[in-house]
């Protein structure tokens, strides 16, 4: 399950025609081609995304969009603002079906059940695919519950044993605990938001989730608590796969094992993060990583 | 060198404009206190003598020879108030003189005998002396609100009883006291015995009603309209109807009172159930507009923290939302239930406005509420009823202002800081 995504990339085909392949050996970039370039696609994923389109009304916000999700993964999504990074995320949980026009067509598939299907219910998804928020939103509620929330009302855990057990854990596992042990009744909203982010995390990992979602969790903090959330994602890799949307290019560079690339509603490139950000093959991509707009 | 931070003429002019609106505000916050002080004042002034009440010392001789029949409450009580009265003053007679004394002792006087006696049998064959209630012409003219200077005709008391009134001060056999009846009966044609207690526990009963009611069924409307409710026509019908039901004019809600609870269910008139109703009816578009907003004002991050955890709908609602709206819903209810306190409109239509002496038990007992037993009694001709009227106007302030702390303790219980 260890699989390098490099390994991966290279083991499966990309959706690169010859001739893109062609243009990419000279200095010159593609331009052109919409379609996404790279490697999306990857062996053994977590979850897959075909010809994904969401619209807002009649509304167009995601064009045609495929990509996997692999394992223990850190995937990071860029992009100019606007482009339909949240609206994506948002699909990968069903997070968009409390917007009325949201409409999302394709297919998406969690470990190889389809989750827009509709004999499958959004509680026990929400459950294994996990949310963190841009601004840190815990529960006006105490540490303490703010964490025993999800456990609860998923009903997995029958003793307070039991639940004070998932709580340390949860709590240990966002690197919260030390902070935190000494005062778990103290409010959640009493935090800095730092520590509020990291306890939305331990809130979401308490279900034992599989994917964990981010949207620009540190667009909100300060620089030293955008650093120990990057750790933290580091750590985690190591049990969950992530999806994080950041507008912070160092920090995709920093935490993610694969990029992707997004302009205006269409999945531009996907890649190994060292070389989306050293040698994009599409120039929107480098137009973007150069700062030429964004 | 001219100082660059000196204030420019501009500036100076912002100044004042800024001084003059201060002073706008506070002349008009300072306005409208002297109103409601002279509003209190008024209300206060005319209405703490109703509190006290006038009482005469009267020695009574329990004789036998009254209670020769087998039932004692066929005995003469009124003659028996009337001797004791000719006890303190022997030298009164004549008819006209005697009707004269006996009548600046309330005719209650008898009734506080024969209760006496009834309690306790054994008082037969003793002497006792016996404070009783005196009538509510003595009671003004002691509270100073009758006018003296006037020929005698014109006057209720007469010169004749005016010394007799001296004569019983001078004997110390004529006191103000704490006025219980006030507190303890319901309403009656004599101003010395008529009481609150009927027409509050009127209003408790009633308000009892509506808020069972009205608070579920607001809330409960409100929930569905913000959370659940499809956006389509019928909800935009829904929404602007219960706007404007907001802006109708109560007496209406009487009116539809009085077709479907009296005429058509089949209720009784003039009963708590039906004024709850009708009342019901009155403070729902309130409770659900209050309510609606509350509910929005709950941030939608909290929503999606919620649903992102994989909460339920109505997980979300009943464990989120509703415990941050609460403090709102419940400023919008006591507000709607201190309007249907002070409501008389409506229940004027159901019948609520008759003379009703008894104390209600029931919601299907008939009953007064306070506003219209102000009502009624600012329209009594009795002089001594408008001091009642100031006094029930102060318990309805009691009742809103208690509702109020209630409403402001229950909102600082409610309230989750963030
Ligand atoms: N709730 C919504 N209703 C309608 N349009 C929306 C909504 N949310 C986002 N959009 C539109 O979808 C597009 C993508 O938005 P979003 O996914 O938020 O972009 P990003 O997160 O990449 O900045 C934008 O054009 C935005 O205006
Ligand atoms: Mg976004």
């Amino acid at each position: 399950m260890q699989r390098t995504v490099e390994h991966a990339s290279s083991a499966f085909p990309t959706l690169l025609d010859s001739d893109a392949v062609a243009t990419q050996s000279g200095s010159s970039k593609i331009a052109t081609i919409r379609e996404t370039v790279g490697t999306p696609f990857v062996d053994n994923p977590r979850m897959t995304c075909r010809g994904v389109e969401v619209y807002y009304g009649e509304k167009r916000a995601i064009n045609n969009l495929s990509i996997d999700i692999a394992n223990n993964e850190v995937l990071a999504m860029i992009g100019p603002s606007g482009c339909g990074k949240s609206t994506f995320l948002r699909c990968l949980n069903r997070m968009n079906d409390t917007i009325a026009s949201c409409t999302v067509k394709g297919n998406i598939q969690l470990d190889g059940t389809d989750i827009y299907h509709p004999s499958v219910d959004v509680v026990p998804l929400r459950a294994k695919v996990g949310m963190v928020f841009q601004k840190p939103n815990p529960f006006p509620k105490s540490i303490y519950d703010n964490v025993a929330y999800g456990p609860k009302i998923h009903g997995l855990t029958s003793t307070k044993i039991e639940l004070d057990e998932i709580i340390e854990t949860s709590l240990m596992k966002a690197g919260l605990w030390d902070e935190v042990k000494d005062r778990l009744q103290d409010p959640g909203t009493g935090l800095s938001g730092g520590q509020q982010q990291r306890l939305c995390i331990a809130r979401a990992i308490a279900v034992s989730p599989e994917v964990i979602l981010m949207d620009e969790p540190c667009s909100a903090l300060d620089p030293i608590a955008t650093a120990k959330i990057e750790e933290l994602i580091a750590e985690l890799r190591t049990q969950f796969s992530i999806v994080i949307v950041t507008h912070a290019m160092q920090q995709a560079a920093r935490v993610s094992q694969r990029t992707a690339y997004f302009h205006l509603g269409d999945l531009i490139e996907v890649g190994a993060t060292e070389k989306v950000f050293t040698n994009p093959l599409h120039q929107l991509t480098e137009d973007y990583i150069t700062g030429r707009f964004g | 060198m001219k100082n660059p931070l000196e204030p420019t003429p501009q500036v100076c002019k912002r100044y004042r404009t800024e001084k003059a609106f201060k002073r706008l505000g506070l002349s008009a916050i300072v306005m409208s206190l002297c109103f409601v002080f002279f509003l209190f004042y008024t209300i206060i002034a005319d209405g703490y003598s109703a509190f006290t009440q006038t009482y005469i010392q009267i020695e009574v001789s329990f004789d036998e020879t009254f209670f020769r029949g087998a039932n004692i409450s066929n005995a003469n009580f009124p003659a028996l108030v009337k001797r004791s009265m000719g006890k303190i003053f022997p030298g009164v007679t004549g008819r006209k003189d005697t009707k004269m004394l006996s009548s600046i002792v309330s005719p209650a006087a008898a009734y506080t005998l024969q209760n006496l006696v009834e309690t306790n049998p054994k008082l037969i064959g003793t002497t006792k002396f016996i404070w009783v209630l005196a009538d509510d012409d003595v009671d003004m003219f002691f509270k100073g609100k009758t006018v003296t200077n006037v020929a005698e005709s014109n006057r209720r008391l007469k010169d004749k009883q005016l010394t007799w009134l001296d004569q019983l001060v001078s004997e110390g056999k004529l006191e103000r006291r704490f006025n219980k009846t006030f507190f303890t009966s319901g309403d009656s044609r004599e101003p010395e015995l008529a009481g609150i207690l009927g027409a509050a526990t009127g209003s408790l009963l009633t308000l009892f009603i509506t808020l069972s009611l009205s608070f579920p069924i607001g809330v409960a409307t409100a929930v569905y309209l913000e959370e659940f409710a499809p956006a389509n026509h019928w909800t935009d019908i829904i929404e602007v109807n219960i706007n404007n039901l907001a802006a109708v004019p109560s007496i209406i809600f009487g009116l539809l009172g009085l077709a479907i609870f009296i005429n058509f269910w089949g209720l009784p008139r003039s009963t708590p159930i039906v004024g709850g109703l009708v009342l019901t009816l009155m403070t729902l578009p309130t409770i659900i507009i209050a309510s609606r907003a509350s509910l929005k004002s709950v941030p939608p991050s909290i929503r999606e923290a919620a649903l992102g955890i994989g909460a339920s709908k109505l997980q979300t609602i009943t464990h989120h939302v509703l415990p941050l709206a609460l403090p709102g819903m419940l400023t919008g209810t006591i507000i709607g239930m201190a309007q249907a306190l002070g409501e008389t409109a409506p229940l004027l239509m159901i019948g609520m406005v008759a003379f009703i002496a008894d104390v209600p038990g029931t919601f299907t007992d008939p009953s007064a509420v306070l506003p219209v037993q102000i009502y009624l009694w600012a329209d009594s001709p009795e002089r001594a009823f408008s001091e009642k009227t100031s006094a029930a106007i102060m318990i309805l302030l009691a009742f809103l202002i208690a509702m109020n702390s209630i409403a402001v303790f229950l909102r600082k219980r409610f309230e989750t800081k963030w």
